[in-house]
């Protein structure tokens, strides 16, 4: 099978690889970008275990091929850390017990990443809904609702907290 | 056993959490030898066919494609043609061990039948698709009932019957339990549970040996011990040429636990080709060649005085044991000791069948057998009840084994010939406090209210007993090292429970508590004797072994200390990873500097203590099982019309003992209940009459998604095992057990007006509606 050469632009930065036009773009992500925090759980779109962040949204990675992805903004879960800081969101999971086997947990964080850092108000089916594009099968996603719910407040509150020059 | 800073019983964060949440976390697929290559195989798309060739030509000349190996080509590398991995028992009648790759014959969808090996996953996939195999499909047995006929087709062409084993459970007398009493209830059930669906699927890297000549071999298992040993004998290895190791695992749940052909047949490879290999399950292949749990069917008598009391049960299971023993006859063994575990019951007969079918095996999930003994208990409880006119938690209060039974010996026998004995815990009070905490005096009304507005709204109860701790031991050992660090050993294997955490919590208990300075190793196959992840055993196990290591590297560590700062032992404490003089500023040494002194000198005495080094590693033998216990109460509210059933609220009071970590229990416990909410309402694994699986995507499997989940209740009490010194009972299981029987009982209950009998799970839509019409149902 031939490959095609490809330049992605993940985590803000480029990625020149080779790839076939079959390959996903969650394959290409962690054999050919050595970004291995994305995960495969299904290949056929229901785990979200694969989800990244593409031009601001989540996305099923084992639902895209590479090539769909050339000249996009691609998020994957290894850019949430910033300096040795957890993210919020990150920070929530550990304290509120939110994994387990952390399989599912980067599909998880890149999932509600947007709704977090916009501090959306959700109503807790709302939050829920959201919550149902994925599948965990270890933690019962209680502590992951409670999570999400605690990294909303704690991100609002960081951003009140700066003061309005700054912003 | 208090120290100075605790950390046993607190909710402390778990230390595995950073790697796994930054995405460096290092699960199989994540590891990339240089070289490496990819394995699919060639699996039998028919549930029973023979087979004499493979023409792999087609295949072998598709790009990127290195190699493609029969049965015949990796016989020569192989002691034996079939991996022997069932627990022994003299039950047995028929040999059905599975061989590493088909022979001659495939006995089910999914079985593997060659392994192609290319540059990469999806050129292997191709080829293996390109290959041609001339089967002849045979008669197919797809049905557990229907195989024990005496016409029936064999699973395997070389058998004449497919009933593997017949053995029995007996105690009382049960023939006068049944001649005058009061009630006799009957019901037949039929239960399912489906796959483990752990979200990583299985997988193992095989690196041909390094410059000392050693095997590297990686998978994804819960018990890298047996997987080591399976590996030595069927490749006719030294134990010191190979190395057995687990990355970090993707969920485990059971089926994990089995040793399979793929991981042999990999490392078979790898070693004729000199190249790494790696074999990454992918979720079909999950659904067709992983071991699950699949079907029971249950046809059950209880007699009762007038007045509510069990005097005896009695009948038959028949249990889906698929084509090949991946792990023996535990599950029906556990599910049919399990059955009166909760209460007294003086007299009780089972007959167990266990017959193959042509599916893929059935190993423990979740449970291993005890949620299905728990649904059918807890239905015959509800049966009695209503014949009797008693309410559903008064006949369990009644007949529950009270806390001044404690210890309890049953009169039956573990698999390994030691009686149950029953170690602690308040039963009746659990009970309570879940039905409180439920609001179950209140629920009438609540029902009331809602049916007068047209809505059906149920309540109902489940107890459960669960084995826990299974032994003898698993070795932990544990180390101040040179630097200062604590470094803990184990055999115990992790899947995603938090092992590293719960370990470090013991140690660091005894050790300063500082678990920041501690690193945990699971998996261990060098130097630790033991068994791995399985039973809910490695709390208490390992946990056992961890706590005694710990004490005694305490005392060197003091000893030594003493000896350098000339003082009694009893005047030191621990404190930042440095032993000090109590109530003395400055005199103080660190953990480095202790471990450096314990080492000795030429010349010169070990300081205070007989042997060198701050280590110790422990085998702390455990024979009887610890009982962890509970009670689920479920609320729901059902639509007679849809069939469709909606949990309103849900709640588990239960005592497993000490805590370690309560957030962690609570975590266990969370994700047994989703997994039970599965196996009541959504979790099927569909076959057709030809043995074809229909359910092998996550669409049409279903797993609960955070929507399907309702608030859950959680009720910790605690009742300290007498078995170990730490006092603690395993909880892994324990969410998963009493959850469907819990749902079927309100299911039932939500009915009532219908007098609907709830007597399978799970309860899809259809089959709720087909129970309304039976029923005659006017909705
Ligand atoms: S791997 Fe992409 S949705 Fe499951
Ligand atoms: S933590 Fe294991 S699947 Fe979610």
């Amino acid at each position: 099978m031939e490959r095609h050469p490809l330049n992605l632009t993940v985590n803000g930065k480029p990625y020149a690889v080779e790839t076939e036009f079959r390959k996903t773009l969650a394959d290409t992500l962690r054999e050919d970008c050595g970004l291995t925090g994305t995960h495969v759980g299904c290949e056929h779109g229901v785990c979200g275990a694969c989800t990244v962040v593409v031009e601001g949204k989540a996305v099923r990675s084992c639902l895209m091929f590479a090539h769909q992805a050339e000249g996009m903004e691609i998020e994957t879960v290894e850019s949430l850390e910033k300096e040795g800081e957890l993210h919020v969101l990150q920070e929530a999971f550990a304290e509120h017990h939110a994994l387990q086997c952390g399989f599912c947990t980067p599909g998880f964080l890149m999932l509600v990443k947007g709704a977090v850092e916009r501090g959306e108000e959700l109503s807790d089916a709302e939050l829920r809904h959201l919550l149902s594009s994925n599948l965990c099968r270890c933690t019962g996603y209680q502590n992951i609702i409670r999570a999400v719910r605690a990294a909303i407040d704690t991100f609002k509150e960081k951003a009140s907290a700066v003061p309005e020059a700054a912003r | 056993m208090r120290n100075e800073k605790a950390t046993f019983g607190q909710s402390v964060r778990r230390v595995e959490d950073r790697a796994l949440l930054t995405g460096k976390g290092r699960y199989l697929d994540d590891l990339q030898p240089p070289g490496c290559l990819s394995v699919a195989f060639a699996r039998s798309p028919y549930a029973h066919a023979s087979f004499t060739t493979i023409d792999k030509d087609a295949a072998l000349a598709m790009p990127g494609v290195i190699a493609v190996m029969s049965h015949a080509d990796l016989a020569p590398h192989l002691r034996n043609d079939r991996l022997v991995v069932g627990l022994p028992s003299a039950a047995i009648t028929l040999k059905v061990d599975r061989p590493v790759l088909a022979i001659d014959e495939v006995v089910h969808v999914g079985e593997p039948v060659a392994l192609v090996i290319a540059e990469n996953r999806a050129a292997a996939e191709d080829a293996a698709e390109a290959l041609d195999i001339d089967y002849e499909p045979l008669d197919v047995v797809s049905d557990c009932r229907a195989a024990l006929e005496p016409d029936s087709p064999t699973v395997h062409q070389s058998h004449d019957h497919n009933c593997l084993a017949s053995f029995g459970f007996s105690f009382g007398d049960v023939d006068q339990a049944f001649a005058d009493a009061a009630h006799i209830v009957r019901r037949s059930f039929d239960v399912h549970r489906g796959a483990a669906m752990s979200l990583e699927g299985r997988g193992v890297l095989a690196v041909p040996p390094d410059l000392d000549g050693v095997l590297s071999v990686w998978s994804s298992t819960q018990t890298p011990q047996a997987l080591k040993t399976q590996l030595c004998q069927m490749l006719g290895l030294d134990p010191l040429g190979i190395k057995v190791r687990t990355p970090d695992l993707g969920g485990g749940f059971g089926p994990k636990l089995v040793t399979y052909p793929e991981e042999i047949a990999t490392t078979a490879a790898a070693l004729k080709i000199g190249r790494p290999l790696k074999w990454v399950e992918d979720r079909r292949e999950h659904f067709v060649a992983t071991a699950q749990e699949r079907d029971q069917l249950w046809d059950m008598e209880m007699a009762l005085e007038a007045d509510g009391r069990i005097r005896g049960l009695r009948g038959a299971l028949i249990h889906d044991h698929g084509a090949y023993t991946a792990r023996g006859l535990n599950i029906p063994y556990g599910s049919a000791v399990t059955v009166p575990l909760p209460y007294n019951i003086n007299a009780y007969k089972l007959d167990v069948q266990v017959v193959l079918t042509n599916k893929v095996p059935v190993a423990p999930l979740r449970g291993a057998g005890q949620p299905q003994a728990a649904f059918v208990m807890e239905r015959m409880l509800d049966a009695a009840a209503e014949t009797i006119g008693m309410d559903r938690s008064e006949i369990r209060a009644l007949n529950l084994v009270r806390a001044d039974q404690m210890p309890c010996v049953k009169p039956l026998k573990l698999r390994g010939g030691t009686n149950i004995t029953l170690d602690s815990g308040d039963y009746p009070a659990t009970q309570a406090l879940a039905l409180d905490k439920a609001g179950w005096q209140e629920f009438p009304a609540r029902q009331k209210a809602a049916l007068a507005e047209g809505r059906y709204l149920g309540i109902g109860l489940a107890n459960y007993v669960e084995g826990t701790g299974r032994g003898p031991y698993e070795t932990v050992s544990v180390e101040v090292q040179r630097t200062g660090r604590i470094l803990v050993t184990t055999g115990a294997a992790a899947m995603g429970q938090g092992t590293e955490t719960m370990l470090a919590q013991i140690v660091a208990e005894q050790l300063g508590g500082d678990m920041a300075n501690i690193t945990v190793r699971t998996g261990d196959t060098t130097g630790s004797l033991g068994f791995g992840g399985f039973n809910s055993r490695q709390t208490v196990v390992a946990g056992a072994s961890a706590h005694q290591a710990a004490c005694t590297v305490r005392e060197k560590l003091l000893a030594v200390a003493a000896d350098l700062l000339e003082a009694d032992a009893a005047d030191l404490e621990i404190v930042d990873n440095t032993v000090a003089l109590k109530g003395v500023r400055g005199r103080h040494l660190p953990f480095a500097d202790l471990a450096g002194a314990a080492l000795g000198l030429p010349g010169f005495k070990l300081p205070g203590i007989k042997q060198p080094g701050l280590l110790s590693s422990d085998q702390v033998v455990i024979d009887d099982m610890t009982y962890s216990n509970g009670t689920a109460v479920a609320e729901v509210e059902v639509d007679p019309r849809t069939g469709q059933v909606c949990l309103l609220n849900f709640v588990l009071a239960h005592d497993c003992g000490r805590m370690v970590n309560p957030k962690l229990v609570d975590g266990q416990i969370l994700g047994g209940i989703a997994h039970g909410i599965g196996n009541a309402l959504y979790e099927q694994m569909v076959f057709d009459e030809d043995g074809q699986p229909l359910t092998t995507t996550l669409a049409d499997y279903l797993l609960v998604s955070a929507a399907e989940m309702p608030q859950i209740h959680i009720v910790h009490t605690e009742s300290p095992s007498p078995l170990n010194a730490l006092g603690v009972k395993g909880v892994g299981e324990s969410g998963v057990i009493p959850t469907a029987p819990a749902i079927a009982s309100a299911v039932e209950n939500a009915l009532a007006p219908f007098g609907v009998s709830i007597t399978s799970a799970p309860l899809s839509p259809q089959t709720v509606r087909r129970a309304v019409r039976q029923a005659g149902g006017a909705a």
